[in-house]
């Protein structure tokens, strides 16, 4: 049986980890390398690093990371953040990731996705998108009831700072047909709040796609993995600062699952 | 020394830095000379069938492998597409020839059959698990895939299982022809131990 993974993010700035609140306020939060391998002998299923570096030598600090982390750390890294073109995929993927990231720049230019999965096949592409809920009704977005109301939700690009008017929903069936092989799917409302996964927004993207969606931003209980398992058709759950913080480890929340009877790599 | 098969494809250094860290002499090569000089090859293997059948054909790769294994005996290990392409076709990409070391053909799994997404990514248990392959792994261990296609044998061949919606191919089994649906590469601690069986010849 396919088991729901658990991972770990790291938001990578100039060879360290940082972790913020809505993707601002960075507070540092550790070593990537060190903190990799921590996960790993958690029993992390797999590794994101996010590269949130503004300058090209703060990139080049990151792919070094990668690959010390890829030398002794064998589960799949995905590496996003600053990926423009096939070219930049194919840095990460020599310098030792599996899959590669993209959002910004795919969708200021989409052919990216399609671009990357013919060169490297569509389980080499995750798509990240970060939504936030809109609420105003409008006939030409894809309409959502959640509790707080009816509402669509729009996606950010620039780590969350600039709404694109784009609909998140059209964006991720539009993705999936340009060859993305995985969808991770950051809440803007529930980042760093700790209240919980986006069950609502994980739940409508679940539905209306099929290819695997990663579910981010909001975790901050061992329930709120269980909740997300369970009421949505998510495949994998991502989290970043319960971890960093060690509030709780890999391993804390898989048995927490496996008690629960959600099928768990152990 | 193991020569680890680069068809220019995909990414196969992964499977350098597992035998790196397991401290195994191998060669990352596209050249048929150090097929020759290899006691064991690996053959691992991302992108699309179709592509890679092209690939082999090229300067006499085909032959060359073929030569190896059931000529010499050599032992190989097909990863991923790799194992895929131990069989006779693929329909991926359009029909087209694979090494015909085992007897199958590779075919998309289907969604509606199997009513889940694809690709089927992530960790999966194996079941009948009775290759050597397996020696020392804990029965429950989950091994890591990433794939829309499947291998079909035809006739009676050793293999394992694995199920998403349906059962499918996880590991095969010929004489010394070893294939894994799996990264073991990738597949953690466990995956690490089915390298090192396939190194010290358990199989």
């Amino acid at each position: 049986m396919l088991t729901k993974r658990i991972i770990p993010c790291l938001d990578v700035k100039d060879g360290r980890v940082v972790k913020g609140v809505h993707f601002v306020d960075l507070r540092d939060a550790g070593d990537p390398v060190e903190l990799s391998r921590m996960y790993n002998e958690q029993g992390a299923d797999e590794l994101v690093f996010l590269d949130i570096s503004a300058s090209p030598r703060g990139h080049a600090t990151t792919l070094e990371i990668v690959s010390r982390t890829a030398a002794e750390v064998f589960i799949p890294l995905t590496v996003g953040g600053g990926i423009r073109s096939t070219e930049d995929m194919k840095k990460v993927l020599k310098a030792g990731a599996d899959k590669v990231g993209v959002n910004t720049a795919a969708v200021k230019d989409p052919e990216l996705i399609r671009l990357g999965a013919e060169k490297f096949g569509t389980q080499c592409i995750v798509c990240a998108i970060d939504a936030k809920a809109v609420f105003e009704e409008r006939e030409d977005r894809f309409m959502v009831d959640t509790e707080q109301g009816r509402c669509w939700y729009e996606v950010y690009i620039y780590g969350g700072r600039t709404g694109t008017g784009v609909d998140a929903v059209e964006w991720g069936r539009r993705v999936e047909e340009l060859g993305a092989g995985e969808i991770l799917l950051t809440s803007m409302d529930a980042d760093g709040t700790k209240d919980g996964f986006d069950l609502a927004m994980t739940d409508v993207f679940s539905r209306e796609t099929n290819i695997p969606i990663i579910a981010s931003g909001g975790a901050g209980d061992k329930d709120d993995f269980y909740n997300v398992f369970k009421n949505t058709g998510c495949d994998a759950a991502l989290a970043a600062s319960v971890f960093h913080y060690k509030e709780y480890t890999v391993g804390d929340i898989k048995d927490f699952l496996g008690k629960k009877g959600v099928a768990v790599r152990i | 020394m193991i020569t680890i098969i680069d068809l220019g494809l995909g990414n196969v250094n992964s499977v350098m830095r597992a035998l790196n860290y397991l401290k195994v002499s191998n060669r990352v090569s596209s050249e048929i000379s150090d097929l020759e000089e290899a006691e064991k090859l690996i053959f691992p293997g991302v992108g699309n069938f179709f592509e890679a059948s092209k690939r082999l054909e090229i300067n006499g790769m085909k032959q060359a492998i073929r030569e190896q294994v059931l000529e010499l005996g050599k032992p190989i290990l097909g990863i991923c597409l790799g194992m895929q392409l131990l069989a006779n076709e693929g329909e991926e990409g359009g029909i087209s020839k694979g090494l015909g070391l085992i007897d199958g053909r590779v075919v998309r799994m289907s969604s509606e059959k199997v009513g889940l997404r694809l690709p089927h990514i992530g960790w999966n248990d194996v079941s009948h698990r009775n290759l050597k392959l397996f020696s020392g792994i804990d029965e429950n261990a989950c091994f890591y895939f990433v794939h829309s296609y499947a291998l079909e044998l035809e006739g009676d061949v050793e293999h394992s299982l694995s199920n998403y919606g349906t059962d499918f191919v996880a590991a095969v089994k010929k004489d010394n022809i070893i294939g894994t649906q799996f990264h073991p590469e990738k597949s953690q601690k466990d995956g690490l131990k089915l390298l090192t069986n396939f190194v010290n010849g358990v199989f």
